[in-house]
């Protein structure tokens, strides 16, 4: 085989996308090289055209899309002109496709297993009892647990890590030549994604397998690729190895984005003692039906300081947030409202009371009624609450949308489809500002978002609290963002706090260990990185597998 | 036992014709690319699908020109006709309007704009049936049984040009008015069942507990009777009831299949309900202290749309059939008021003439073949309705 001939060869490719009527560019004539074993990452805010891109090197355009021109080459062979027959018979068995929802992604009728072995059957690679060996092989491989059994539980048996990790030994079942990986940890906590990103990187080592591996997430592909590219809205802005790229960005917008993770508040004083704190949350225990979820509970907020809660998805962080709000009655506990307590249920609460606590959501897709202008769900609160009405109320309207640097002209009349995410994400917070409110619980607010406007939010939501005065409860898993725009942390584990304190405090050792192992899992722009992580804390020693050693410590 | 080889012969044979052909497509170099790269990625069923149309087209014409057989010809005329006309009304659609309908018209398929053309043909002729019609509904006649046509020598009259039914009355007014009766009362009806069913739906999505178990099992227990033989049975008791008050009877059934059918709107509106409820817009409207009457019409009901409107016209044609049907069966709308299923009834026994006079036969199809049409119609729109609903999802 000719090793100098690259594997994908994608040259002056433009893909268009159709819009109602219109065919409006996605891709505007991208080249691409891939060598065998090489790993490319492909980097860019939402709508820059990456899934596009790596979708294309498979020959393959979404529906609604189309490959307007350029060619693909694959091995050789020209994927665009290809029948349908000698795309089959590449697809699968030497390219495979790694998605962002493994959840989403699994039938959840079959077993792993089946849809493991369903390719190499397919393709004639191997038998159904030779690839089932194969799967726990790889299973193996990949460190999940028990791997002699994993694979014959249903997908909704195991959790989101290990069922990505499952889909990435799907992908390597007939040992394929490219694998494409579609920003396959974005959804995972840091502690999963730790393990899912040590898994793929030595699997891919390991087969010597080219992959393009795309995310917005600059830490992970430092870790991941051997080359990067820099794409904005369809065309490529730099690309270059890894390591010059990180040392040394050519281009504004490359430099933008590495400059994403700069932004921190020093942390404010503390508090003077016999300060009434604006919450208080006291002892609280509560449960789902018979399960219990939070243990006693206690920590405050105070007027104009941010209190980040950290831990991982179960760890209770959401339900607090539920007990403040009375969504959920506390068994044992109570909530106090400047010094005074909360009914339990947010029903028993005056209109007042709730006035004062207001929330912003993480899916602003669906916090935001679609059937609503902006200026209906932004005004209802403002005609609710503060019982303002006709010009009143549209003045006060576009005030809030000022607040929120949106232009109250352009977006006022808008649907919120009509919005891109961080936009929609704004008006959320508009929504809580209309109320009046003291006290704001932001719930992951910024995790469905991309790191340029993540951070746009984070520097809006400062401003806010300096001139108004609020307090944050910041819901997050991401310790970026804690070290962005906290005041105080509080560690959650098992609906247990493990560990609280001032912002400074946390981020200097010693910790608790979940702390601990919840710091070193965030990824860090050193290509270097994982690798002396991995040496220093074991394999073994990350992600799942600590905590389960934590536990039987 | 002929018919069974007969017909799988000619499976086999258009099968073997389908893959020769695709076959043939490939090994010819065509003149354009992309006829060659068509041809080269067919799938084996489109080219049996090819074959099967020409032999379907062989068929068509074969019995239209050649055998010259009157319903066959009445059903193709038909056919072309409307598919003309609703070109026609799409491409006038298309081009005058407003921006806004003219972008609806221009995504819209041909067969929605068939459904959309025929009810707003249906919808004039029954609102302003008083004019249209050339004769009363009641109105009795000296010549019974004319035949359709027009044509004194094949027995019809050019004053009834559907021909009049066995008392003399005219069956084009009849029609007519039948049209106002029938889906007039279908339109009240079915709306009556969705103010009920939606109402208790959302009610129960979003108040839960006690409530939601109450109106359920209520609901499913009713469901677990045939709607029909319930109907029947209820009707029975309100005829009773009202007496000889035919108006009261017309009334008595509207509410009963109202109330029935509510319960399929129940079922929709609490699942459609549920979905919206567990949104983060709900729970900030809830937190925000709004009162049920709120989430309820302002927040639940205009995401509800979608699926409600495409179920209404479902519904609706529902409605229209088992009134059709309890007419047919002497308990629906009375005479003399005009009703195709009352129609259809009555001048039932002439299809047994088909054979010897396919003009006979006719009488009864003009009624059932008005209620086919508006239920095609109607399905047409919802189908598109529907579409057009899960692609706002994406």
């Amino acid at each position: 085989m000719k090793t100098e001939q690259p594997l994908v060869k994608i040259r002056n490719i433009f893909i268009q996308g159709r819009s109602d009527e219109d065919w409006l560019p996605i891709i505007n004539g991208i080249d691409l090289d891939l060598n065998r074993g090489e790993v490319l990452g492909l980097i860019g805010e939402s709508g820059a055209g990456k899934s596009t891109l790596g979708l294309a090197a498979m020959g393959f355009a979404r529906d609604g899309c189309r490959i307007a021109s350029g060619t693909v080459e694959f091995d050789g062979i020209d994927l665009i002109a290809a029948d349908a027959a000698t795309k089959r018979s590449l697809l699968g068995r030497r390219i495979a496709y790694v998605a962002q929802s493994a959840a989403a992604s699994f039938n959840p009728a079959h077993k792993i297993i089946n849809q493991h072995t369903e390719a190499p059957i397919q393709h004639g690679v191997s038998g159904r009892s030779e690839s089932e060996k194969d799967a726990i092989e790889l299973y193996r491989r990949l460190r999940l647990p028990n791997p002699d059994e994993i694979g014959f539980r249903y997908p909704h048996q195991v959790s989101g890590g290990q069922l990505q990790r499952a889909m990435t030994a799907m992908a390597m079942s007939c040992r394929p030549d490219l694998i494409i990986f579609d920003e396959p940890t974005t959804a995972l906590d840091v502690t999963t994604q730790i393990e899912v990103l040590a898994a793929i990187r030595d699997i891919v080592q390991q087969f010597d397998t080219a992959a393009i591996y795309i995310t917005h997430d600059l830490a992970v592909v430092a870790q991941m690729a051997d080359r990067i590219k820099v794409l904005l809205k369809g065309d490529q802005v730099e690309e270059s190895d890894t390591r010059s790229m990180l040392d040394d960005p050519k281009q504004d917008y490359t430099k933008s984005l590495w400059a994403v993770r700069s932004f921190t508040r020093e942390e404010k004083p503390l508090a003077s003692e016999d300060e009434l704190p604006v919450v208080r949350v006291r002892n609280v225990t509560a449960s789902y039906g018979t399960v219990p979820v939070l243990h006693d509970v206690s920590f405050d907020v105070h007027a104009s300081r941010t209190v980040a809660v950290v831990g991982e998805s179960g760890s209770g962080k959401s339900t607090v947030a539920r007990c403040i709000t009375g969504l959920l009655k506390p068994s044992e506990g109570v909530i106090e409202f400047d010094g005074t307590p909360l009914p339990a249920d947010y029903r028993q609460r005056s209109v007042e009371q709730l006035k004062q606590v207001q929330m912003i959501y993480q899916m602003a897709d669906t916090a935001l009624n679609p059937r609503k202008r902006i200026r209906e769900i932004i005004g209802r609160p403002v005609e609710f609450y503060l019982g303002l009405r006709g010009k009143e109320k549209t003045e006060r309207v576009a005030e809030l949308l000022d607040q929120i640097e949106l232009d109250p002209d352009q977006f006022m009349g808008r649907l919120p489809s009509e919005l891109s995410g961080g936009q929609k994400q704004r008006i959320g917070i508009a929504r809580a500002l209309a109320a009046d409110p003291k006290f704001i619980i932001c719930d992951e607010v910024t995790s469905a978002l991309d790191q340029l406007v993540a951070e746009g939010i984070l520097k809006l939501l400062a401003r806010l609290q300096d001139s108004l005065g609020l307090a944050y409860m910041f819901i997050t898993h991401d310790l970026a963002t804690v070290r962005a725009i906290a005041d105080e942390v509080v560690v959650m584990k098992d609906g247990r706090v493990v560990e609280a304190g001032g912002k400074t405090d946390m981020f200097t050792p010693p910790h608790h260990d979940y702390t601990n192992l919840l710091l070193s899992s965030v990824p860090e722009m050193d290509p270097d990185w994982l690798t002396e992580l991995l040496d220093q804390r074991g394999v073994d020693n990350i992600g799942d597998a600590a905590i389960e050693r934590m536990e039987d410590a | 036992m002929d018919t069974v080889v007969w017909l799988i012969s000619w499976a086999l044979a258009i099968g073997i014709v389908g893959g020769v052909f695709r076959f043939a497509g490939q090994k010819i170099r065509w003149p354009s690319e992309q006829l060659n790269i068509y041809f080269r990625d067919m799938p084996l069923m489109v080219g049996i699908g090819f074959v099967f149309g020409v032999v379907l087209l062989y068929v068509v014409f074969h019995y239209y020109f050649i055998e010259k057989s009157t319903f066959f010809r009445w059903a193709v005329q038909g056919f072309v006709i409307f598919s003309a006309a609703s070109w026609l009304f799409w491409t006038f659609g298309k081009h005058v309007g407003t921006r806004g309908s003219r972008k609806l018209f221009r995504k819209m398929p041909l067969t929605a704009a068939f459904g959309i053309m025929t009810i707003i043909v249906y919808a004039v002729l029954s609102i302003f049936a008083g004019v249209l019609a050339p004769y009363g509904q009641e109105e009795i006649f000296d010549k019974i049984n004319v035949l359709p046509g027009g044509d004194l020598a094949a027995g019809g009259d050019p004053r009834f040009l559907l021909g009049t039914d066995q008392l003399g009355r005219d069956l084009l007014s009849r029609l007519i008015y039948g049209g106002q009766n029938t889906v007039g009362i279908a339109f009240m009806t079915t709306i009556l069942a969705f103010l009920i069913g939606a109402t208790f739906g959302f009610l129960a999505a979003t108040l839960g507990g006690w409530f939601d178990q109450v109106v359920s099992r209520g609901v499913d227990a009713m469901m677990a009777i045939p709607q029909l033989i319930f109907a029947l049975l209820l009707l029975t008791i309100a005829t009773a009831w009202a007496g000889s008050n035919k108006g009261l009877i017309t009334l008595y059934m509207i509410v009963i299949i109202a109330v029935l059918d509510s319960t399929r709107v129940f079922r929709l509106a609490r699942a459609v309900g549920f979905n919206i409820v567990v949104m983060d817009y709900i729970e900030a409207a809830k937190l925000r202290g709004e009162k049920l009457s709120y989430l309820i019409f302002r927040e639940i009901l205009p995401n509800a749309y979608a699926p409600l409107l495409a179920e209404f016209g479902l519904r609706f044609c529902f409605v229209f059939l088992t009134i059709a049907a309890l007419s047919f069966l002497g308990i629906g709308i009375q005479p003399p008021l005009a009703d195709w299923g009352t129609m259809v009834r009555d001048l039932s026994q002439f299809i047994n003439f088909a054979q010897f006079s396919p003009l006979t036969a006719a009488l009864p199809l003009m009624a059932a073949g008005a209620i086919a049409l508006l239920t095609v119609a109607v399905n047409f729109v919802v189908d598109w309705m529907l579409h057009q609903s899960s692609g706002l999802k994406d």
